[in-house]
């Protein structure tokens, strides 16, 4: 396959970007997006170009690290993460355009790269379970309908890509911050912090810039691993009941 | 929990809420608390809403019946309230939830445009109509609130009002074309606002889940055209002379 390909370069976080056109041939269709794009940076690398930065890490689709909006899309036209996702889903001859997450929580770094570190700093207001660590409990010990289970097990799939926040008109976080505050707090081994971990998540959520849910819906359309928009009106539930009862 | 494998552990000097010790500022600030001011004072209009529209159909059943129910209004509530309190406190509160409202979707729309500000290269079209026009949908329903008063209940703009006589004036406004369109276009507007509204309330009070999730939709679709085709169905009888 030969493609052309509009990529958004940007020196640092300060300095102006704009989007610069290169053209990349001998694609193949099993590749990923991301091997395309190590195709390209080998090719700049030849001719003593600055190869293009962009976030990677596991390569299957568990870490959370890639994050690419491919023509408009976070993590491009499939559901999936960017690293699983395929050139066969692309065309020969077609035009991609790659862009970095848009947020003013997620600045720029260089290039595709963005800053993520607001996420961890939701998850570090969440504080801590106070269940025991160390070696495995007694499964038998902590009794968890099955119902709950399946609801915490579905909000712990969620890899902090921040597709989410890419997505969203808004730069809104409540999706990501959803999955976390849902998958522990359904569990009882979080419930001594129920009515803290919420509150203290939606706040840091909201100093870190990013804007409110207005139910667009767009978080859950790209999110790869399949957080649904309810999850969202989980949080609010749960929000509204802690603020009723006051962090204890 | 499992006694066997718990160890004692020191709290961590940070206390049990991260680092930060953020800990919850208050309802107003949070952005789900803004957005719950929004769900509720949209509801309560919503109520209003569609007890107006029903009052409204009374138009159908001739100008005494009309203003005959117009009356009563100023009177309901009496022996015990005075004339018009009940209806003035139904008009303190509706303004309190008109203020709250704006005052909420104004404060959100900010943060959430200040949030997102660059926009991708790549453009595409993102969410269903209803849901990108709430702001605007939004601003021209306030505007057609500050018409529909100065039209009907203080007759100020109203080109033949005749003071104490609503039915008359119903058709006074319905008989020129820019009262039509102005009514009209506002009611498509507040049919496209329900619609995403009312399923949004319920999503931010909590009420939303993966199984109610085709009710909701359902619901505040036939509400919203419920609204519309009850609102509308005055100046449509109207101008076909069915109402006169
Ligand atoms: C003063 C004029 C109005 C303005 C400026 C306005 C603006 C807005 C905005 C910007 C939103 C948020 C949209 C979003 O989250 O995507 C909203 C939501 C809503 N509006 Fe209005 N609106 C107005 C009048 C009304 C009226 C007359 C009703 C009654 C039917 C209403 C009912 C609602 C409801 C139920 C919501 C959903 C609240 C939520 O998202 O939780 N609004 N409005
Ligand atoms: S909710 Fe989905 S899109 Fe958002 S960070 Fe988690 S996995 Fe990524
Ligand atoms: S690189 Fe780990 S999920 Fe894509």
């Amino acid at each position: 396959m030969k493609l052309t390909l509009r990529v958004w370069r940007q020196r640092g976080a300060d300095a102006p970007g704009h989007m610069a056109s290169y053209e990349v041939d001998g694609i193949s269709e099993d590749m990923s997006f991301l091997e395309m794009l190590d195709t390209l940076n080998e090719d700049l690398i030849l001719r003593g170009e600055d190869p293009v930065a962009f976030d990677h890490d596991c390569r299957e689709g568990i870490c959370g690290a890639c994050s690419l909006v491919i023509n408009g899309d976070a993590h491009g036209p499939e559901r999936t993460t960017t690293c699983q996702l395929h050139m066969r889903s692309f065309a020969d001859g077609d035009t991609i355009d790659v862009e970095p997450w848009r947020a003013a929580a997620f600045p720029v770094v260089k290039d595709l790269v963005v800053d993520r570190g607001a996420f961890d700093r939701i998850i570090q207001a969440g504080g801590y379970i106070t269940a025991p660590t160390g070696s495995a409990p007694e499964a038998h010990a902590t009794a968890v309908p099955k119902a709950d289970a399946d609801f915490a097990f579905e909000h712990a799939e969620c890899i902090g890509c921040g597709a989410c926040v890419a997505a969203c008109p808004n730069g809104s976080a409540m999706l990501f911050t959803s999955a976390k505050v849902n998958h522990l707090n359904v569990l009882p081994q979080g419930s001594p912090e129920r009515e803290t971990r919420v509150l203290d998540m939606v706040a840091r959520m909201d100093e870190e810039g990013f804007g409110g849910c207005t139910l667009t819906g767009e978080c859950a359309t790209a999110c790869p691993k399949g957080i649904p928009l309810p999850s969202i009106a989980a949080m609010n539930k749960e929000w509204l009941r802690a603020v009723r009862k006051g962090p204890r | 929990m499992a006694l066997a494998t718990r160890t004692r552990t020191s709290a961590p000097s940070h206390g049990p809420h991260g680092p930060q010790g953020s800990r919850s500022p208050s309802f107003w600030r949070s952005t789900i608390g803004k957005k719950t001011v929004m769900a509720v004072s949209g509801l309560i209009m919503l109520g209003y809403l569609v007890v107006h529209m029903l009052g409204n159909l009374k138009i159908f059943f001739g100008a005494d019946e009309f203003n005959g129910y117009a009356h009563w209004l100023r009177t309901l509530g009496s022996p015990f309230l005075h004339y018009e309190w009940a209806l003035w406190l139904v008009r303190v509160l509706l303004l309190a939830a008109v203020v709250a409202h704006a005052v909420s979707a104004y404060q959100l729309s900010r943060l959430d445009i200040k949030a997102r500000p660059v926009k991708y290269v790549h453009k595409r079209r993102r969410a269903s109509y209803a849901t990108r026009t709430m702001r605007w949908g939004g601003i021209i329903l306030g505007l057609f609130i500050v018409w529909h008063l100065l039209d009907l209940t203080t007759l100020t703009v109203n080109e033949r009002a005749w003071a104490g006589h609503p039915y008359e004036n119903v058709l006074a406004t319905f008989s020129t074309w820019y009262g039509n369109t102005i009514y009209i276009v506002a009611m498509a507007a507040l049919g496209l606002h329900v619609r995403h509204g009312f399923w949004s309330a319920a999503q931010t009070l909590g009420a939303g889940s993966a199984r109610r999730e085709r009710t909701l939709k359902a619901f505040a679709n036939g509400l919203a055209v419920v609204l519309f085709a009850g609102f509308v169905s005055v100046p449509v009888a109207v101008m076909t002379g069915m109402v006169n």
